[in-house]
């Protein structure tokens, strides 16, 4: 298949990785930021190419392993409401929140639907106008687009049955705001070339600047994590910070501007808790004051959702890329895919998933 | 923010708290993953305890006057109920006729049970039942009773259909999960996931252009086939719901051996493959409709492979795997890398990404 055989073509990959082990002279910590992008490092097993040296640890970025409890909360309240369909990306419904989950939810009588995209959700408005649609609108900045066009969409049509409970997280603040934590043990960033997709290069660069640390904005396939892996380490080794695109079949440097606008339109930034880190200034994304008719925060009156969190499994941590899934006393026996403690083992990009579908056999070693 | 003036985040440790003790149906269940074989072990078997059921096989295979009888039974709830390369009618004749195959039986006689609900069209109803009478004529094999029950609208989802099966265990066949050996190997009979991707592209809200047709099909004449030419199958396994990973893990678990796929070795059509690319699935837990995998004897395997691909049902088999000692229920995967990885079996139904 055009476009992704030559990015799995072992001898391709094979390549990249002997010449990763000629470049590499020293041990070096490279963070993967995107889910989608740990996934592939553990289906393929790149990190058994790599050379002893070379230390992938896994990143935040999996839209669901982030979103707050409280998110979770408010949709599974607002799910058994009589009137109300509650419309969710697939993943989102086995995500635990603080006593149930979607799933029950939908088992127990709540109209809830899986979407592959939120203007499925507009048309379902439209087509039941005495019901209340809610959309669960998370994610990062690549499906902020498409939910910003829903409400854009939904507010041009005049329907009043249409709303979305937001949960948008930015990828630069939490970039940023792991670099300046005391435990970073971070060297290098591969840059989720998705989100790239949407916002361009651009934005990465104050980070470059700022941190002096290189980051490579890379693809999805095996061949794009090892080039970018290689890139990363090639800049290390020569002292090198810079910003360098890997992903260029799909990333610019101005990334694409109309959805960019469309983001601006609607949304604007703001403080965002991420579930497993904490609150991260200005990390976020909320409706702006234009479309309070379409926050379902403000729509619904859900009260104050307390939410209380025990600390039982070590996903902040591994939010971090300060551990591995597998040093979690919890992972593979308290914490499996069927009985997830945390989110990370929710999400099919979660680290902890991750681990647990491809890596088994290791760990039992 | 510049990176100095940032005051450092305050990382809170947060995890949710594990859900509540299971005590909903939920349609995970119904997948044929973890969760359905725990209902299996958890409130079937405990029911109806015995050591026929406790085979866990697609049949049961029962001794009548020294006749070995196999009986199945199989309700079928497919949505949409008309699709690319059949319908619920042809599907619920492939899916019962098949799983008396797998046991080696050769299938005799169907009943077929109707439960409808208020307000379904005849119309549909009668399509149904042609394509039902059409599909056992095609494989020989008679409905020859039957059952009509009606449910008040909104209690049913248009049509439910359940067919039994019985048929007869030909002598010195015995074939059974747990009989999977080391050295073995593994057969598929031809490309998967056609079924699966070619029923979710007419579900509402996903619609997408394809021309992937399910693979449907009645698998008794295959088997017949290869039974013909090798007394080395140990088990044969149809995989329908939770797809290749599924069945193979059970396989594996059933007979406490390792399995080892081969990546590159199993078929694929570029058009599966492409939409499973797109709505992030994994082929390997896509369902099947009209595949076989067969554990044989690793001196059998050419021979098999070659009456199957003589056979237009199975002219894709290939042999995709080995059976190990190494690490009892596990199912692994040689990467074209030549890595491996983990093939796991999946809790519930594959959950679409989000991107």
């Amino acid at each position: 298949m055009k476009y992704l055989d030559e990015y799995r073509d072992h001898r391709i990959a094979k390549g990249l990785a002997a010449e990763i082990r000629q470049a590499t002279t020293r041990p070096w910590v490279l963070m993967e930021i995107c889910g989608g992008q740990t996934h592939t490092v553990m289906r393929y097993g790149l990190d058994e190419l790599l050379p002893r040296g070379i230390e992938l640890v896994h990143g935040p970025g999996c839209p669901v392993c982030v979103t707050p409890l409280e998110t979770v909360d408010k949709a599974i309240a607002l799910a058994p409401q009589p009137d109300v369909i509650l419309v969710s990306y697939g993943d989102m419904l086995r995500v635990p929140g603080s006593h149930s989950d979607l799933f029950r939810a939908k088992a127990q009588g709540a109209d809830v639907r899986i979407a592959y995209s939120p203007t499925e959700a507009v048309k379902i408005a439209r087509s039941n106008p005495d019901r209340k649609v809610v959309f669960l609108a998370i994610g990062f900045e690549t499906t902020a687009p498409a939910n910003a066009m829903a409400a854009w969409q939904a507010k041009r049509e005049g329907l009043t049955n249409f709303s979305l409970l937001v949960s948008q997280v930015l990828v630069p603040p939490a970039i940023r705001a792991l670099m300046v934590t005391s435990t970073n043990r971070v060297q290098g960033f591969i840059a989720p070339g998705h989100v790239c997709t949407v916002m361009g290069c651009k934005e990465y660069e104050s980070l470059v600047r700022d941190f002096h640390v290189p980051i490579v904005v890379g693809g999805f396939e095996p061949a794009d994590i090892l080039e970018a892996v290689l890139m990363l380490v090639r800049q290390l080794e020569a002292g090198e910070a810079r910003l360098q695109n890997q992903y260029v079949r799909s990333v610019s440097y101005q990334g694409n501007v109309p959805a960019q606008q469309i983001m601006a339109e609607v949304f604007e930034v703001a403080d965002q808790k991420w579930r497993g880190i904490g609150s991260i200034p200005q990390s976020g994304l909320r409706l702006r004051e234009e479309y309070a008719a379409y926050d379902a925060d403000r729509v619904f009156d859900l009260g104050v959702i307390s939410v209380d969190e025990p600390a039982e499994c070590i996903s902040a941590l591994v939010l971090q890329g300060l551990k591995k899934p597998t040093d979690c006393p919890a992972f593979g026996m308290k914490c499996t895919s069927e009985n997830p403690l945390g989110a990370p083992m929710v999400s099919s990009e979660g680290a902890c998933a991750a681990y647990y579908h491809y890596r088994r056999h290791a760990v039992a070693e | 923010m510049s990176a100095k003036a940032s005051a450092e985040i305050n990382f809170e440790l947060s995890c949710p708290a594990p859900l509540p003790a299971k005590d909903t149906i939920l349609l995970g269940h119904g997948s044929g993953g973890k969760l359905s074989a725990e209902l299996i072990r958890d409130v079937f078997l405990p029911a109806f305890q015995n050591p026929v059921l406790e085979r866990l096989d697609d049949q049961a295979i029962v001794n009548v006057n020294g006749q070995r009888l196999a009986i199945t039974t199989d309700s079928f709830v497919v949505q949409p109920l008309f699709f690319p390369g059949g319908n619920i009618g042809s599907l619920a004749v492939h899916g019962t006729i098949n799983d008396l195959a797998m046991g080696g039986a050769t299938p005799l006689f169907l009943s077929a049970a109707f439960i409808i609900e208020e307000g379904f069209s005849i119309d549909e109803l009668r399509r149904v039942v042609n394509s039902l009478r059409q599909a056992a004529a095609d494989a020989g094999v008679p409905v020859v009773t039957g059952d009509t029950k009606v449910v008040e609208k909104g209690k049913g989802d248009g049509l439910f259909i359940n067919t039994t099966g019985i048929g007869l265990v030909p002598e010195g066949i015995d074939l059974s999960a747990d009989r999977a050996c080391a050295g073995d190997k593994v057969i598929l009979s031809g490309a998967i996931g056609d079924h699966g991707i070619a029923i979710l592209a007419q579900r509402d809200g996903l619609e997408f252009e394809t021309q992937i047709q399910s693979d449907s099909a009645a698998l008794h004449t295959l088997v017949a086939e290869i039974m013909g030419v090798s007394s080395g199958i140990r088990c044969m396994r149809d995989p329908t719901r939770g797809g290749v990973s599924s069945t193979l893990n059970e396989i594996a678990e059933r007979s406490q051996v390792g399995i080892e796929l081969e990546e590159t070795s199993i078929p694929i059509q570029d058009q599966v493959r492409g939409a499973c690319e797109l709505l992030g699935l994994d082929p390997l837990y896509v369902a099947n409709e009209g595949k076989l995998i067969a554990i044989v004897a690793p001196g059998a395997a050419d021979a098999i492979v070659e009456t199957m691909r003589r056979n237009p049902l199975g002219r894709e088999a290939q042999i995709i795997g080995t059976v190990n000692n190494d690490r009892a229920g596990l199912v692994t995967m040689r990467t074209a890398f030549g890595t491996t990885r983990v093939v796991d079996m999946l809790a519930g139904d594959q959950l679409p990404r989000i991107c």
